[in-house]
């Protein structure tokens, strides 16, 4: 019946039909209350219409009543708030070993590039079944990466990380669109995420021709710029030893702590000095500007990938 | 026409003098009004005109009617226009000006010529934005979102950010002016418990404008210096933080929706009790709700911002806090609700639109329920929901409340009675095109697509056709009103000092009133809406 005037996109990942419940939830509250109120309305219209002999009687209100529908709607308020709020938390909380591809996002493309090097231009190609965790960022202006299917939306933000996952559920093509304005071509900034079989997918991923994993991309980039010098395997270089670096809470020269997430390790190479771990010295240099956003991706990957713990999750691919 | 009746006529505020200058010049708080009733009149169909291109071009999947460039100035240009030149000002700038005075016993505002001063600044801003719109436009949306706006567009932000600083000064003028009057110049007896809710409605609305405005007016400032002078205030390239002009931004542009929507829930309060002949039902709630929703207000802003990259938790406090705010509003319409129960109602225009008010904006509050919660707004934020939501809100709500009080304050400005029966006409024509224009949106929304999109996938346009023909229709029955309000100014019946029986003491002078208002300064012994106190006026003229 919804074939040809449909009322929800396609339902393709494990967190649509979460969102989709709370919303009929909500649209059948929204319709009895406005069925409530408009019925109100017309009865009192009509049955209290004004007619010779019959006075308007005066009634000054009542706080009963008052009480009872402010704090009903509150109740209900509250509910949806938590129901909300849950579904909130998990599409904000990616899972362990969540497969990462990298996302950058330029005036007016998006750029994707997958744990084992290949890359995709407006172009999503995911496995049924495994969890996803997108980490993004812009080239320029604000973007906003939106896959309607899976009822999932961040915006990319230029010089910092944001990330958001999916898991897909079902095989298709589905629509990648740009939500927050960014210019001239803003609706010409589309895509598609192509959800495959997990065979399929490995086939279209043997079929690809890459240089190699990110992170030893990442890998040959550190060895470039001279990175290796400084952050030796050992404890005496001049800067901190980068294994198991990430995820762990970190002592800064300041005396804050802070967990070496995306957007720190990401941070400590556009600008070093922001924060400085404690017993080392502000000495390396900035590299913003000097190493473009894909350049930066692959370094980050590749100081995860030396974490022990994870290291198994990014590096291997699928895992069964 | 000009016979021996206009040499005996009355002396009133519009036949005091004559010329241009009377007017230029005037202090007269009702000539303002009629000022700034001209000015925002003209501004509404310029926005107008921009939506029903926008609307052309979305007619066909494909961009084809104009550029993409084209597309995106006249998004800007529409939501700037209507926003700062026709909604901020609306209902306080006209009837505000016009009511306030008088809905109290002053002779007029506090400050007279600061009064004039504010609409000399709207006309200066407006000149600004009519020079920026000529001159090439500004295509950042009306949001402004940085470094968009301060690094990459080479459109006019300089000057449309600076029109728009100038008439936030008009608005906060204007809310000051209201302020300092309903503290100090009310009637003796007019006490705080007496005052109209139209009144205590303007009062938060003024604070809104007074707190507020000034942080939107550092903003743009902010954005002025990071474009010209390269500070790196927003742009991360610079050392700035996007996410800082957006914290900013709606700390001022979440409460301004509040500045729309308050003084139009004011009207309301007036037209409902006085169409049911009866006392508002639990005054002090209703007017307490206009002052909750305008602290609640400024405790919500970063609900426009659940996918920006904030953090988890404040997400979740400012979704807990949105809801709160939705509290106040409910209480208002079962308020109102309440009223006509046991009342003895009556279908005039302005009740009409009364009712379109309290329908479309319960629609426009219920989605608002669905964009407060953060699972839903993730998937529907910055779709067309969130514009058919805010577009039930401020034109469904705003504008229909806008209109209900022109026509039911139309007897008192102008001294004369529009035709009855084409009034309920066009409220109607305004309703059904309202709902065809907004409520597909709300599916489109749902199905994904895109606020802000010049061009869409093929699937989405047959709901795109409904909203567009809508759009059509309600320019129908936004002409109208003007045309027969044009027409009535001469050929309309006179009206006497109290056409509709209405209680407040606008109703206890003459239509229109005298310069200073009043004869003498009245005295008030009564509570508002005593409408048991108040003779129902003769059937033919509501019923007709």
């Amino acid at each position: 019946m919804f074939d040809n005037f449909p009322l929800w996109p396609a339902r393709a990942s494990t967190g649509a039909g979460n969102v989709d419940a709370l919303y009929i939830f909500l649209v059948l509250l929204a319709s009895f209350m406005s069925l409530a109120i408009f019925t109100m309305i017309t009865v009192f219209a009509l049955k209290y219409h004004r007619r010779h002999g019959r006075e308007a009687e005066q009634i000054e209100g009542s706080h009963a009543l008052e009480i009872t529908w402010s704090v009903v709607p509150l109740a209900i308020f509250m509910t949806i708030f938590a129901w909300g709020a849950v579904i909130y938390f998990q599409e904000r909380t990616p899972p362990r070993g969540a497969t990462e591809v990298y996302v950058v996002a330029k005036q007016w493309m998006w750029k994707l590039e997958h744990p084992e090097g290949q890359r995709e231009i407006n172009e999503l190609h995911v496995p049924v079944g495994r969890d996803v965790k997108l980490i993004m960022t812009s080239q320029d202006v604000i973007h906003s990466f939106y896959i309607p299917a899976f009822r999932i939306k961040q915006d990319v933000l230029p010089g910092r990380y944001t990330t958001q996952w999916f898991r897909a559920t079902k095989p298709g093509v589905y629509h990648l669109f740009c939500a927050e304005y960014c210019g001239s071509q803003h609706s010409g900034m589309i895509g598609q995420v192509v959800v495959m079989e997990p065979a399929k997918y490995e086939a279209w991923l043997a079929g690809g021709t890459t240089s190699g994993s990110l992170a030893s991309n990442g890998e040959s980039i550190f060895q470039q710029l001279g990175c290796s010098t400084c952050h030796r395997s050992d404890t005496q270089g001049r800067g901190p030893n980068l294994a198991g670096v990430f995820g762990k809470p970190v002592q800064l020269e300041d005396g804050r702590i802070v967990v070496a997430d995306e957007n720190y390790l990401r941070e400590s190479i556009t600008s070093p000095s922001a924060k400085v771990v404690s017993g080392f010295k502000p000495i390396m240099p900035v590299f913003q500007g000097l190493v473009s956003e894909e350049q930066l991706n692959a370094l980050v990957a590749y100081v995860k990938s030396l974490n022990p713990a994870s290291a198994g999750a990014q590096q291997q691919g699928p895992k069964e | 026409m000009a016979t021996a009746a206009i040499t005996t006529e009355r002396e009133h505020y519009l036949n005091k003098e004559y010329g241009i200058r009377s007017w230029l010049l005037t202090t007269d708080h009702k000539r303002i009004a009629l000022l700034y009733l001209i000015s925002i009149t003209f501004f509404f169909f310029i926005g107008g005109f921009f939506a029903l291109l926008i609307r052309l071009e979305l007619l066909t999947p494909a961009g084809d009617l104009v550029q993409a460039d084209t597309y995106n100035k006249l998004f800007t240009m529409h939501g700037m226009v209507m926003i700062f030149f026709f909604l901020i000002p609306s209902i306080p700038a006209v009837l505000g000006n016009f009511l306030v005075p008088m809905m109290i016993g002053a002779k007029d505002l506090a400050f007279p010529r600061i009064n004039l001063l504010s609409w000399y600044l709207y006309i200066i801003a407006g000149i600004m934005m009519l020079h920026c719109m000529v001159t090439g436009g500004v295509d950042t949306g009306w949001t402004f979102y940085t470094p968009f706006s301060t690094a990459f567009t080479n459109t006019k932000v300089i000057e449309a950010g600076l029109s728009v600083f100038v008439a936030g000064f008009s608005s906060i003028l204007t809310g000051l002016n209201f302020v300092v009057t309903i503290h100090r110049m009310r009637a003796p007896g007019m006490t705080w418990s007496r005052l109209p809710l139209f009144i205590w409605a303007h009062y938060a609305t003024s604070i809104i404008q007074l707190l507020g405005t000034p942080v939107l007016a550092v903003t743009l400032v902010l954005v002025v210096c990071e474009r010209v002078l390269g500070l790196g205030i927003f742009d991360p390239n610079r050392g700035g933080d996007p996410l800082l002009f957006q914290h900013l931004f709606w700390f001022y542009s979440h409460p301004a929706v509040y500045i729309m929507i308050l003084p139009s829930m004011g009207v309301v309060a007036e037209i409902v009790p006085c169409f049911s002949r009866k006392r508002i039902f639990g005054y002090q709630a209703v007017a307490l709700s206009s002052i909750a929703i305008a602290v609640f207000g400024f405790l919500v802003w970063a609900h426009h911002m659940f996918v920006a990259g904030i953090s988890l938790y404040s997400a979740m406090i400012f979704s807990i806090l949105s809801y709160l705010v939705a509290v106040p509003s409910a209480i208002k319409v079962f308020n109102w609700t309440a009223t006509m129960y046991k009342g003895s109602v009556t279908f005039s225009t302005p009740m009409l639109y009364a009712f379109g008010f309290i329908g479309l904006f319960t629609m426009g509050g219920l989605t608002g329920l669905f964009l407060a919660c953060l699972g839903i707004d993730v998937h529907v934020t910055d779709t067309y929901f969130v514009v058919a939501h805010f577009h039930y809100i401020m034109v469904g709500g705003a504008v229909m409340g806008y209109l209900g009080g022109m026509h039911f304050w139309w007897p008192k400005i102008s001294g004369r009675l529009y035709p009855e029966w084409l009034g309920k006409f066009a409220a109607l024509i305004v309703f059904l095109g309202f709902n065809l224009t907004f409520f597909p949106q709300f599916i489109l929304g749902y199905l994904g697509m895109p606020r802000r999109y010049w061009q869409y996938p093929a699937e989405f346009q047959v709901l795109n056709v409904m909203s567009t023909a809508g759009s059509t229709i309600l320019a129908v029955g936004y002409v109208l009103p003007m045309v027969y309000f044009l027409w009535s100014m001469r050929y309309g019946k006179i009206a006497d000092e109290n056409p509709w029986g209405a209680a407040g003491l606008e109703w206890k002078t003459a239509s229109p009133p005298p310069t200073f208002n009043f004869e003498e300064t009245p005295e008030v012994t009564w509570e508002a809406y005593n409408y048991d106190q108040i003779p129902a006026p003769a059937e033919v003229l509501i019923e007709r």
